[in-house]
């Protein structure tokens, strides 16, 4: 009589298996998850990929700074205790007090300040290549699919993960990126019709997923962590579900 | 090996930098002048002019009665000078110890540098072809101590080379002017009947000091090599400095590349034996038509890893521009600091701020691009918010104050802060709307007032009420108004941030 443990087990290992067969090969059984809790379950094998690229999409500057404190939020579960993060920008750059509120020490990321498109991307290649960098965020109007290809085949062997933020792109067209994100901020939740503004709260769409499910939350950003308002979950239309990349 | 020295003088400076840029005063008689105490007296001489028995410090009324159709060109005070010290600094490529001294004279420490060019006569040989080449007349001399040098230079034949050791023997018969000394006192020698170095050289010291006072001994001693004398180099030389002579002229990058890394080499070998590390370091390369430029790279920690600097190198090698050729490179370490000793056997450091690669990466990021800002915050006791955080002078600088986590912060801070139009019902409630690049934003909840005052020992101005607020669509917002309500103006109000 095989026990519930050994059932998940098994169906873990089919999922693996398919996976394989799918001619995915990055992930590792042994890697844990980060303890993103809902948001590891989209990605493949029920683990947040790391050494790989991440696309976040943000259309105005208030989508900016959603996504600047998602992106904060998720460096803190991606640094852990140690490590360094470059972030790259053109212009301004985010303001490194509010990162506190992330759980995220300020003083352990370098600000790279580049004037050209093209030097931001050749800052971003090198960041990558540097294992002593653990992420490396880069703030990025376009990418095409041959440079995120040559950006990827850098990952693949330094194991760096990279976090493009793309602000107010003009084209989205295909890129190696595991998975595009877009972030959108929402009306904040105070619990029995308080005054005051509540806990940034964000609409979370992971449009693209390499080998996942494209899903949607509305996730707060809470003192104890990142915790999921209102499950939607909701599997957006089958279109999008298709492999990408 | 004792120190060698060579004077070069050259007799007809001023003269014949003009003649270079006027070649056909060449065969004229020309003098320079300047006013000497209301009256005009010459400078310098062209050698056509020196024929007719011109000489400098002549009065120039005297000179237009022995040459009647005699040129006459106006002098400026520092111009001289300043030409003696370009040839100086030109001459760097034959030593790195170039001298000018108060005759006019360049003294060039050749110690250790003549087997370069084989030998000491093919070494003067050289620079007198070059000079002659460029127009200037030129009298040169080696010796072993700096007075011999320059009393042969001056009073000898010229191209001398005296032996170690037979400078005495080699000024005895000239004029006691080449001693370098006060006309007065050349004027009471001579009165004396004492007219060459052989003269004096036998008298005691102590007569010598009584009868023509302390200088002139000690010039004598230093001529003969009795007594040290030290010169002032134009160029202080630097204690790391490599110099690598080319033997054909070097015109491509890879030929450059070779030289950098071959300087690098023996640069950073040295470095790494004294536990130290370059923090700047310049290349400067003379090219065979006499140009020279240079480069220059930093690093934001002391390295001696000469991988890491080539690099940095190679990302500068496209702003050189090798002309016909460069001879000779110098690579001079500018700043040199205590390197930190690495651990790399024990643990590689890696993902902390003190690891060696995330400081070689942030040094190609400055190679790359000069404007590039590399910058990392620390927290600072401000409340304002544009000076709670300062920069941090190094990448190992631990924060001397926690992060203030009470109080909202926006993700991204707009500087300067944006001005809006908004609408608020009474005095110190948050807004009710605003209006922000033409868009109107209804607010929804809002947080606030929270005063913050300026430092009034750092400036004076309004204090700042700032609200957190969300408009109707969930967007996070930063406002503040600044100073007080007052009845005959509208508040000014700004937007300073986003929040996530």
């Amino acid at each position: 009589m095989k026990t519930s443990i050994e059932k998940s087990m098994l169906i873990a290992d089919l999922q693996h298996q398919i996976l394989q067969w799918q001619g995915f090969k990055q992930v590792e059984r042994k890697e844990t998850g980060l303890g993103l809790g809902t948001l590891e379950r989209a990605f493949p094998g029920n683990v947040f990929p790391m050494g790989t690229l991440h696309e976040f999409i943000s259309d105005n500057k208030e989508e900016e700074a959603a996504s600047s404190g998602f992106l904060a939020g998720l460096l803190s579960f991606l640094m852990k205790k140690d490590g360094v993060a470059l972030w790259i920008s053109s212009s301004d750059q985010p303001f490194a007090p509010a990162m506190t509120y992330f759980g995220l020490e300020p003083e352990r990321i370098i600000f790279v300040q580049m004037q050209k498109q093209v030097d931001i991307l050749w800052a971003l290649e090198e960041g990558l290549k540097c294992t002593a960098v653990k992420v490396v965020v880069a703030e990025l109007q376009e990418i095409n699919f041959v440079q995120s290809r040559r950006l990827q085949l850098v990952v693949e062997k330094s194991r760096v993960t990279g976090l493009l933020l793309r602000l107010q792109p003009r084209m989205l067209g295909a890129t190696t990126c595991a998975a595009r994100w877009h972030i959108r901020t929402q009306m904040s939740h105070v619990e029995g019709d308080m005054p005051g503004v509540g806990f940034p709260t964000w609409k979370v769409e992971l449009l693209k997923v390499k080998n996942g499910q494209s899903s949607c939350w509305q996730l707060a950003w809470t003192p104890r962590g990142l915790q999921v308002e209102q499950l939607k979950a909701e599997r957006t239309a089958s279109s999008s579900k298709r492999k990408v990349g | 090996m004792g120190k060698r020295y060579a004077v070069l003088w050259l007799p007809f400076l001023l003269t014949d930098w003009y003649t270079r840029r006027h070649p056909d005063c060449a065969d004229e008689p020309f003098v320079f002048t300047v006013p000497v105490r209301g009256r005009m007296s010459v400078s310098a001489v062209n050698p056509r002019a020196a024929q007719s028995g011109i000489v400098p410090e002549m009065l120039l009324a005297d000179a237009r009665a022995a040459v009647p159709h005699l040129k006459v060109l106006p002098d400026k005070p520092a111009r001289k000078a300043k030409l003696l010290q370009a040839i100086g600094l030109w001459c760097i490529r034959y030593t790195p110890i170039v001298a000018v001294d108060a005759t006019g004279c360049l003294i060039l420490d050749i110690s250790g540098c003549a087997h370069l060019w084989g030998g000491e006569a093919a070494y003067l040989q050289e620079i007198d072809r070059q000079l002659r080449q460029r127009g200037y007349d030129l009298r040169s001399a080696i010796a072993s101590t700096i007075g011999a040098a320059w009393a042969i230079a001056r009073y000898g034949p010229s191209g001398a080379i005296v032996p170690e050791g037979g400078q005495e023997k080699a000024v005895s018969l000239l004029p006691v002017a080449c001693l370098r000394l006060e006309s007065s006192l050349i004027e009471k020698l001579l009165k004396l009947g004492l007219r060459t170095v052989g003269n004096v050289t036998g008298m005691p010291d102590r007569v010598l000091k009584r009868r023509f006072g302390n200088e002139f001994v000690q010039r004598l001693a230093q001529t003969i090599g009795k007594e040290e004398e030290f010169m002032s180099p134009l160029k202080p030389v630097l204690p790391y400095t490599e110099r690598l002579p080319c033997l054909e002229p070097i015109k491509t990058a890879k030929g450059i590349e070779i030289a950098v890394e071959k300087l690098l080499e023996t640069l950073c070998q040295r470095l790494a034996g004294e536990q130290k590390g370059l923090r700047k370091a310049k290349l400067t390369y003379y090219r065979i038509d006499g140009k020279t430029g240079a480069v220059e790279i930093g690093t934001s920690r002391a390295s001696a890893h000469v991988q890491h600097l080539l690099v940095l190198f190679r990302q500068r090698i496209g702003n050189i521009t090798p002309g016909w050729g460069i001879e000779v490179f110098v690579l001079e370490a500018l700043k040199v600091e205590e390197a930190i000793p690495t651990q790399e056997l024990l643990w590689s450091g890696e993902g902390s701020l003190e690891n060696a690669a995330l400081a070689e990466l942030l040094d190609r990021f400055k190679g790359r691009d000069v404007h590039c800002r590399i910058r990392r915050f620390l927290p600072d006791e401000h409340y304002w918010p544009e000076r709670s955080i300062k920069l941090a002078t190094s990448l190992t600088e631990k924060r001397t104050t926690t992060w203030r986590t009470d109080r909202p912060r926006p993700t991204r801070l707009l500087n300067p802060p944006h001005p809006i139009e908004v609408t608020a019902p009474i005095p110190d409630y948050p807004p009710m709307l605003f209006r922000y690049k033409g868009e109107v934003h209804l607010i929804k909840k809002a947080d606030g007032p929270e005063r913050i005052e300026r430092a009034w020992w750092i400036e004076q101005g309004e204090h700042r009420d700032y609200y957190y607020v969300e408009d109707d669509q969930g967007r996070r917002y930063w406002l503040f108004r600044l100073g007080h309500y007052q009845g005959d103006r509208s508040a000014n109000w700004y937007l300073h941030g986003f929040f996530a």
